[in-house]
């Protein structure tokens, strides 16, 4: 067996350039290997850069700085022996799912026989057996993620990339097709030898991963590796899966070494010029309760209430470190547990949780105090949106900010703490009559 | 369904690129314009064979019309595939490009005819061929521009994600472009035909009945049977050739247009079921036939063939060097300057030369009296058909038969009121200043309509629900409802239709009949009048300063109106 790497990553950095000549860095000091037999996950939240990573690989984007190597040789452009799945599938929907699995096989140039020959083993191999002739549109989302399937295995390649492949589609759905997935590449029957997954599911990285590639954000780079050495096929009920899993959820609520508080790390810089997470008002406040109230009266197990409000971790994470940002829990250990004033705020009634949000939010946010106390100052109580998003973009890029100044609005209204007219894009301290 | 909407208007694009784009384009035409004026004497008078107002020539003239429009079609095609592809794909050359089709765009159509008949003419001395190139060439300049815009936008919206599968199958660009973009682009281009085609008819009679100066040309055709018919004042055959166009429009409709709509359905991208496909039986009648069945096989199989044989170049391991980039940016700011110069050139030799002030202003002055007309009719025209709009697109039934018949209204040529609005104003002493400027929107209020049904019928039927649970009537449900609903389509067909009357200056502010002619003073009079003396300084001044008050007007009224509408009233 061949012993070199089919893939390798070394030191790879990707910035893009922002307007005013700065630059916004995406990923950083990312090294990762792919070995035969292999299936890695790279998991994280949106925005840590997992999906940057794998369009390097993909060839589709070059990085800033660093090595990226297929089999020893450089990657320029999309490599022969790597192909993907999609996230929304890209299937071309003028075409039949023959046609679509075919088309990588066109691009090669290959004889019309062979084509022929390899479409029909691959759409047999996964299951699309009676459908060739039909259009993406006539099949049901399952049935086109295996024509997402098809069209990547058909090309043969070494290494196959899926960026979130089961994301779309319904819980059931995407676990039949998980399984389906593990069983073939067990039996070892599709012409592949190692897979990168992209996925901000934890259970669905424990159960399809032998190693596990743990994500940060701001900027993306590798937090840590786990190895899961489970044997296939792997039972989610066990407690070795279960402990792993907790595992995971404490890695990534982990404080960082070097003695820099949780909450920097989740909001770097904290100042007026970090990024603020779109988290509606309503959000926040059902997490509240939901842990404040039985079972968890105060602390919540991450997995557990991830699982019982049927949320994934990218929908999990931004709010609960809201909530932490806000002073109003302590996110740690793979646990939330509530503050006082997050229990006070979980009791009240609407006008005094209105009176503590806007308290803590004109406290703990920078921008949104900021925001207030020009407002204060001036005698028309009133100022311009461009003021504050020119003042947002020395600290990131113009959608970040745009973003930044809608989230800080939201909670800014729900706390009545000062209002905002669309029309003129103007922020006052009255509501409009 | 789809808005009918031929302006489509970019965010972002600097303002100086927009008037080098405008040097460029008039100077081309300031250029053309003295050029024509050298070549014009020589040519005599073309001997064509003469027309014949007997509606048994009418299959004949039809045929030669219907097969001039799809030459036209076809041109507008390869432009569209060409120019657009360009733009779209070169970062550079699109800076450029764009607004020049802007600029191309409020170009009046008969101003291109007055401008290059002559060199059309001079290419093929004496014969017929020289003048059908002209007419093809004028139907040309009425298709092509919004088709090539549909295309660009749509080659700026393909998912990012097919994109990327394209890439990564490392499809050729060949492949690329007719696997992909082509395809994505097709229901959107195919709308932009039929739009199109609508307009080629409502210039039927400029295009194919010539007369720039002494160079009159009548090519055999529906067009100038229809001016022969003006001229000769014969009722009856203006009512043959209503009848003649209604059922070739009709033809095209059902032999091309449907077929192809139908067709492209499988092509949108948005997969959501339960949408009215729509049909054809056409289409079905096709489908089933041996041999157009072979003819598709034969073009799926030339489309994988070409891509086998156009050359694939890998992407080059080595990282392009900046040096040739940075002189390819050298040569073709150096192009660009060259272009500007040479326009500003022809701009000063042909415009400001030869024109007095006086008469300089005189056009402006004009050009503000058609810009009243044209704002005025667009105002009268919305207060008629936007509660009709509504009303119908509430009903789908109603829709449906109100559709096509908007669009043969639509391509119903101005030219065929004429004896009704001489006679008019001839025997009732009227003012032709207010009573020739309805023709003048007589072809395009109906974008309005079109765009106004679409919106109405877009409005979610919850919405409509809610309003009748709180007993929202009245005044209130327009307020309130209706009109904030349907604004970013009626916006869209406003614009459209202010282009076009813009255009349609030329042939309603001048009505004929007979020898009787009836003239409202404005500046589509004044160019069609310089067309028929040809005067080419007064030609290029004319349609120079009609495409200046088009886009002036597009960038301070019309695009603050389309982005305001589109942020605060679209639905999604």
């Amino acid at each position: 067996m061949n012993t070199s790497p089919l893939l390798q990553c070394n030191d790879v950095r990707k910035a893009f350039p922002k307007p005013d000549g700065a630059e916004l860095l995406v990923l950083e000091g990312m090294n990762l290997e792919l070995r035969e037999g292999q299936i890695v996950g790279l998991l994280g939240r949106s925005g840590s850069g997992k999906s940057t990573l794998l369009r390097l690989i993909a060839g589709l984007a070059e990085p800033t700085a660093g090595h990226l190597r297929y089999l020893g040789q450089p990657i320029c452009g999309p490599a022969p022996g790597i192909a993907m799945v999609f996230q929304s599938f890209a299937l071309f929907p003028w075409l039949t799912v023959f046609e679509n699995v075919a088309l990588g096989l066109e691009a090669q140039r290959m004889p019309r026989a062979d084509i022929r020959k390899r479409s029909l083993a691959a759409i047999d191999l996964i299951g699309l057996d009676g459908f060739e002739s039909a259009y993406p549109r006539e099949l049901s989302g399952g049935m086109r993620q295996r024509v997402g399937f098809a069209r990547a295995l058909v090309v043969h390649p070494n290494i196959l990339l899926m960026d979130e492949p089961f994301s779309a589609l319904d819980v059931l759905t995407a676990e039949t097709l998980r399984t389906d997935f593990l069983d073939l590449w067990g039996e070892g029957r599709m012409p592949i030898k190692g897979v990168i997954l992209v996925t901000h599911n934890i259970e669905e990285a424990v159960l399809m991963c032998d190693r596990i590639l743990v994500f940060g954000s701001n900027p993306g780079r590798i937090l840590s590796e786990i190895k899961v050495s489970l044997p296939q096929p792997r039972n989610r009920l066990e407690p070795n899966f279960r402990e792993l899993v907790e595992r995971i959820y404490v890695e990534m609520t982990a404080r960082p070494q070097g003695g820099a508080s949780a909450r920097q790390e989740r909001f770097p810089g904290l100042g007026i010029g970090s990024q603020l997470p779109q988290v509606s008002s309503n959000l926040l406040a059902g997490l509240m309760e939901t842990v404040a109230a039985a079972p968890f009266n105060g602390t919540a197990d991450l997995p557990k209430i991830a699982s019982d409000l049927q949320m994934e971790i990218d929908e999990l994470f931004p709010v609960a470190e809201t909530l932490q940002m806000l002073r109003f829990a302590e996110l740690e250990g793979g646990d939330l547990k509530l503050t006082e004033e997050g229990l006070a705020f979980a009791h009240a009634a609407l006008d005094e949780r209105k009176r503590i949000f806007s308290r803590h939010l004109l406290t703990y946010v920078p921008l949104a105090a900021h925001i207030r106390r020009v407002l204060d100052e001036r005698a028309s109580h009133s100022a311009r949106k461009s003021r504050f998003i020119d003042e947002l973009e020395d600290f990131m890029s113009e959608e970040a900010a745009d973003q930044t100044l809608r989230a800080v609005l939201r909670w800014a209204r729900y706390a009545e703490a000062f209002a905002y007219d669309d029309e003129n894009a103007m922020f006052s301290l009255e509501n409009p009559t | 369904m789809d808005r009918f909407a031929p302006y489509v208007f970019l965010r972002g694009l600097a303002s100086r690129w927009d008037v080098l784009a405008f040097i460029v384009v008039i100077g081309l035409i300031a250029f053309l314009g003295e050029t024509s004026r050298g070549l014009f004497a020589p040519l005599a008078q073309l001997e064509v064979t003469p027309l014949s107002l007997d509606p048994i020539h009418l299959p004949e003239y039809a045929a030669r019309t219907t097969f001039r429009m799809l030459a036209g079609l076809v041109l507008s095609l390869l432009f569209t595939l060409t120019y657009a592809t360009w733009a779209a794909k070169s970062e550079r050359a699109g800076k450029l490009l764009v607004p020049i089709l802007d600029i191309l765009q409020s170009v009046p159509i008969l101003g291109f005819i007055s401008i290059t008949v002559v060199f059309f003419m001079s290419l093929a001395p004496g014969r017929v061929l020289g003048a059908e190139f002209a007419a093809i060439f004028a139907i040309f300049t009425s298709q092509a521009w919004n088709m090539a815009f549909s295309f660009y936008q749509s080659l700026r919206t393909i998912p990012i994600e097919l994109n990327e599968a394209a890439e990564s199958f490392r499809l050729s660009p060949w492949m690329r472009f007719w696997q992909l973009e082509v395809p994505f682009a097709m229901p959107a281009l195919i709308w932009n035909m039929m739009m199109s085609m609508s307009g080629g008819w409502f210039f039927v009679v400029a295009s194919e009945s010539i007369s720039v100066g002494h160079t009159t040309v009548a090519l055999p055709g529906v067009g100038s049977y229809i001016a022969l018919a003006i001229a000769q004042k014969n009722l009856v055959a203006i009512g043959w050739a209503i009848g003649t166009m209604l059922i070739v429009i009709l033809l095209y409709d059902q032999l091309l247009f449907r077929p192809l709509v139908a067709w492209v359905d499988r092509f949108r991208v948005e997969q959501e079921p339960g949408v009215r496909v729509p049909d054809s039986w056409a289409l079905a009648m096709m489908r089933r036939s041996r041999l157009i069945q072979a003819a598709t096989v034969a073009f799926h199989a030339a489309v994988l063939w070409t891509s086998r044989a156009v050359k694939r170049t890998d992407k080059p391991t080595v990282d392009t060097a900046t040096a040739p980039k940075r002189s390819l940016d050298l040569l073709w700011v150096s192009l660009v300057v060259a272009a500007v110069v040479l326009g500003l050139w022809h701009i000063v030799l042909v415009l400001i030369k030869n024109t007095p002030l006086r008469e300089a202003l005189q056009v402006c002055g004009l050009a503000t009296l058609t810009m009243l007309r044209v704002f005025i009719l667009i105002a009268l025209a919305s207060v008629v058909w936007v509660p009709i709009g509504v009303w119908v697109g509430m009903r789908p039934r109603a829709a449906q038969i109100v559709q096509p018949i908007a669009q043969f209204m639509a391509a119903f040529p101005a030219n065929l009121l004429f004896p009704i609005a001489v006679y008019g104003i001839v025997a009732w002493k009227l003012n032709p200043d207010i009573y020739l400027s309805p023709l003048m929107i007589l072809g395009t209020q109906w974008y309005i309509l079109f765009n106004v049904i679409a919106g109405a019928s877009a409005i979610p039927a919850e919405m409509r629900y809610v309003a009748a649970n709180f007993r929202v009537t009245g005044w209130l449900w327009w307020r309130r409802v209706a009109l904030p609903a349907i604004l970013p389509f009626y916006v869209t067909g406003a614009i459209t239709a202010s282009g076009g009357s813009w255009n349609a200056a030329i042939v309603a502010e001048l009505a004929t009949w007979g020898n009787t002619q009836v003239q409202a003073r404005g500046l589509g009079s004044y160019i069609a009048e310089a067309t028929t003396a040809g005067d080419f300084h007064r030609i290029v001044l004319g349609i120079g300063t009609m495409s200046l008050f088009v886009v002036v007007i597009n960038r301070l009224f019309w695009r603050p109106l389309y982005y305001y509408a589109e942020r605060k009233y679209r639905l999604t």
